[in-house]
């Protein structure tokens, strides 16, 4: 079979797959939606959308018990919402092999932290199993349910966003059919009551000694030596910064490790006495260095590369050239590394910022620009609709985790009553974001007698991630129909007496029931439905754009206050006013526009 | 690295430079070539800038292009190719198509959209082949295929067949979509031309 371009997402997919699983499951997360959506193709897997990373773990669990191999892939925040199930796991061990996905963002492209996981690998007392590219992420999930079932252990394959995006060639190979084994029934094992747990502790601790062994003879641990001066250098490093320092330093030698987590403190003495001087290369915080220094090794770390961001291959570069030059490392002062590119290209001089942005027909726009009239304490939440702080919405206070929006606005609520600081306090959080975190919060609220509003922004999708389904689309990963969770009648259920539905399209509607709820002296949700305007362009009726009458126009730049990216301005021949322009291509017909304007120059009437 | 390249896609979400990127690492595999390519997916879907690194050689290692790196950047917006010029190598080239794409930031936070950008790049001494992309592509049928007229172009700056970009062409472009590509591929190689 010819090689396949994969990215390391798909890598991991095909690993899984060739590994013999039966079950896995996820969370959508940047940067690890795409592993569900490849494992998707292999029909012999069972494969899921959680409700959360808790949930996520615990089927995966539950597949383990049974005797399968599974599999539970998550951004990194969402490794915080499966630790709870996922610590205890590492105390029971394993049945069937399994291993949990974690995808990093070192860089923040697309999170609200730069957490590094590596650390509650260690935490758990778990092997950590790092690639740095798609070949190697494929064949380290493989080599991880071995480990898993070897050890009797969870495994955390630990992915960065350059290793889940990035796409390499990757040899293919068969999938090695596994029988589920039956569920374990073994209680002293899987009832962690403390007499229980007691002596699992004991096993775990026996269990890490054998994997610091094991990390020694891993395959995945190795020397590559270096060449000439260069090679008197010695680079211990990881996942995807081993590639760019292959680039930028070449000749170096290398200690690569993909079995982080216990370190292999036998190989790196040895490799300590190949060189002269040791230098640990790795993203975000001195996880290895640490525990290097502690164990008395001699390297340099973070005092030479910066501890925030990506360690691109410029920063790489550029650390080094300052490090040599400093004379912190030593390299001879000729050394290409030290010479600048000749007749470097200036950089730019603009300034002309390019956020993401609510896209055209975004059914989240409405609402906040109503939101602005009446100016609540608004608690934001993680989605597209996060992008509502964003000018000229701004329309949002706070946004920390999946769900917190309610509990924010819950403590805030409780905080301000009695005080001369009252204002109304609304959050905002979207239909899949609710579902994930968003309930449990809702039944405070309720409970615990607080008056705050609720909007739903029901775009029926998980949109921020690409679009996947969830409990209240209806559908399965597979698109295969399900019962629906209906959003309104579970808000009702938990005891909320005023629940409304409105269309975000409609301004009024959406006014009204803003104007109305705030005022409230109850709880209150307000779920605005409408489906994801990627979505509708993709299978919706066909779209009637817009467009401005510039003979009607006023230049009054109302229309540009919805912050809609298909609405430009033009300056026309003749008129000293700028006026709006709507382009045609990118309009989506949601008519938002044309409901701000206050001299009916927008219409679907095309101008003659 | 013999006959290897770093070239880097730069534009706005929705542009369909991925698409790109992907028949370009198409045609490096057919050609034998070691082949990686990056891109940040997520934010950068919502109208905002989109990068993607292709990478081809013997060996390659990092997915990513360093600054003064990169032997073509090939943009899809116009001013695209000026915020990235310093990832272009000293003689590198630069394909940019003229298509603007004011963003929302020029309004909403009183910014300009500097017009001159290509001007500017001139000025820089650097090598700028800018070509009216969009228009090509609607002269083929389609707007959209404004990517391919883009590869077209491309094509005659690297050492690949003809066969071989056909032959990425229909394996990455859907069915229904391949005439009117194809068509936008081998317009782009004449707008390179002339």
């Amino acid at each position: 079979m010819s090689r396949l371009f994969l990215s390391g997402n798909e890598a991991i997919a095909r690993g899984a797959w060739e590994a013999g699983v039966h079950v896995a499951t996820a969370y959508p997360g940047t940067p690890s939606t795409e592993i569900l959506e490849a494992v998707k193709q292999y029909k012999e897997i069972y494969c899921e959308w959680s409700v959360n990373e808790k949930v996520a773990v615990e089927v995966a669990q539950g597949a383990s018990m049974a005797g399968a191999r599974s599999l539970a892939a998550m951004k990194h925040v969402g490794v915080n919402v499966a630790m709870d199930p996922l610590s205890t796991f590492s105390y029971t061990g394993v049945h069937g092999g399994f291993v949990v996905v974690s995808a990093d963002e070192p860089g923040m492209h697309s999170s609200q932290n730069e957490q590094d996981n590596r650390y509650l690998a260690k935490f758990m007392f778990i092997p950590l199993l790092e690639p740095s590219n798609s070949d190697e992420a494929k064949k380290m999930t493989i080599l991880a349910f071995e480990i898993s079932e070897r050890f009797c252990t969870p495994v955390m394959l630990r992915t960065t966003t350059r290793v889940s995006h990035s796409k390499g060639l990757v040899e293919p190979g068969e999938r090695e059919e596994r029988e589920v084994k039956g569920f374990e029934h073994d209680w002293t094992k899987w009832v962690v009551i403390p007499a229980n747990a007691r002596k699992r502790r004991t096993v775990v601790l026996k269990r890490l000694k054998q994997l610091a062994q094991y990390s020694n003879e891993c395959p995945l641990n190795y020397i590559e030596p270096g060449r000439g001066e260069d090679g008197r250098i010695g680079i211990i490093t990881s996942s995807i910064t081993y590639a760019y320092a292959k680039d930028v330093f070449p000749h170096a030698s290398y200690l690569k490790l993909g079995f982080t987590n216990p370190l292999p403190f036998e190989l790196i003495a040895r490799f300590a006495k190949t060189v002269d001087q040791l230098l640990v290369l790795e993203e975000l915080e001195p996880f290895m260095q640490e525990q290097l220094l502690a164990a008395g090794f001699k390297v340099l770390g973070k005092e030479v590369f910066p501890r925030e961001g990506e360690l691109l291959p410029d920063v790489l570069l550029n650390s080094l050239r300052e490090a040599a030059r400093k004379k912190v490392i030593k390299i001879a002062s000729d050394h290409p590394i030290l010479a600048e590119a000749s007749r470097p290209i200036e950089p730019s001089e603009f300034d002309l910022p390019r956020p993401p942005t609510l896209c055209p027909g975004c059914p989240h726009r409405g609402p906040f620009y109503v939101l602005k009239k009446y100016k609540p304490i608004t608690t934001g939440d993680i989605g597209c609709y996060t992008l509502g702080v964003l000018p000229p919405l701004s329309m949002m206070d706070s946004c920390i985790c999946m769900g917190a929006s309610i509990g924010n606005a819950m403590g805030a609520s409780k905080a301000l009553a009695g005080t001369d600081k009252t204002e109304p306090i609304v959050a905002v959080i979207g239909d899949s974001t609710f579902i994930h975190s968003g309930i449990t919060g809702l039944v405070d609220v309720v409970y615990n007698r607080s008056n705050i509003t609720v909007i739903i922004m029901d775009n029926a999708i998980t949109a921020m991630t690409g679009g996947q389904q969830h409990p209240a689309t209806g559908k399965t990963i597979r698109d295969e129909r399900t019962t629906k969770l209906v959003l309104e009648d579970l808000c009702r259920s938990i005891g909320v007496r005023r629940v409304r539905v409105v269309d975000p399209y409609d301004l009024a509607a959406v006014d009204e029931a803003i104007s109305e709820e705030i005022k409230a002296d109850e709880p209150s949700v307000i779920i605005t439905r409408r489906e994801c305007a990627l979505l509708r362009l993709h299978h919706g009726p066909k779209v009637v754009p817009y467009f401005v009458d510039q003979d009607r126009c006023i230049g009054c730049k109302k229309c540009l206050g919805i912050g809609c990216p298909a609405i430009v301005t033009v300056e026309l021949d003749g008129s000293k006013t700028v006026k709006a322009r709507i382009e045609e291509t990118m309009c989506t017909g949601c008519s938002i526009c044309a409901q701000v304007c206050p001299v009916s120059a927008i219409s679907i009437e095309e101008e003659k | 690295m013999k006959n290897g390249k770093s070239i880097l896609l730069v534009g706005v979400g929705g542009q369909g430079i991925l698409l790109a990127s992907e028949v370009i690492s198409q045609a490096a595999m057919i050609q034998g070539f070691d082949v990686k390519k990056s891109e940040i997916h997520g934010m950068s879907q919502r109208g905002g800038v989109v990068s993607s690194h292709v990478r081809y050689g013997e060996h390659i290692y990092s997915p990513l292009i360093g600054k003064a790196s990169a032997d073509v950047l090939l943009s899809f917006e116009k001013v695209e190719s000026y915020r990235w010029i310093e990832y272009l190598r000293p003689g590198g080239e630069v394909i940019t198509n003229t298509t603007e794409i004011v963003p929302p930031a020029v309004y909403a936070m009183g910014k300009e959209y500097p017009h001159d950008a290509i001007d500017r790049m001139h000025k820089q001494g650097v090598n700028v082949l800018a070509v009216d992309a969009a228009s090509v592509a609607k002269g083929v049928g389609n707007v959209r295929a404004m990517n391919v007229v883009l590869l077209g172009v491309l094509s005659r700056k690297l050492s690949f067949p003809d066969e071989t970009w056909q032959e990425a062409l229909r394996a990455r472009v859907p069915k229904r979509h391949l005439e009117v590509n194809l068509n936008a591929f081998k317009e782009g190689q004449r707008l390179a031309a002339s």
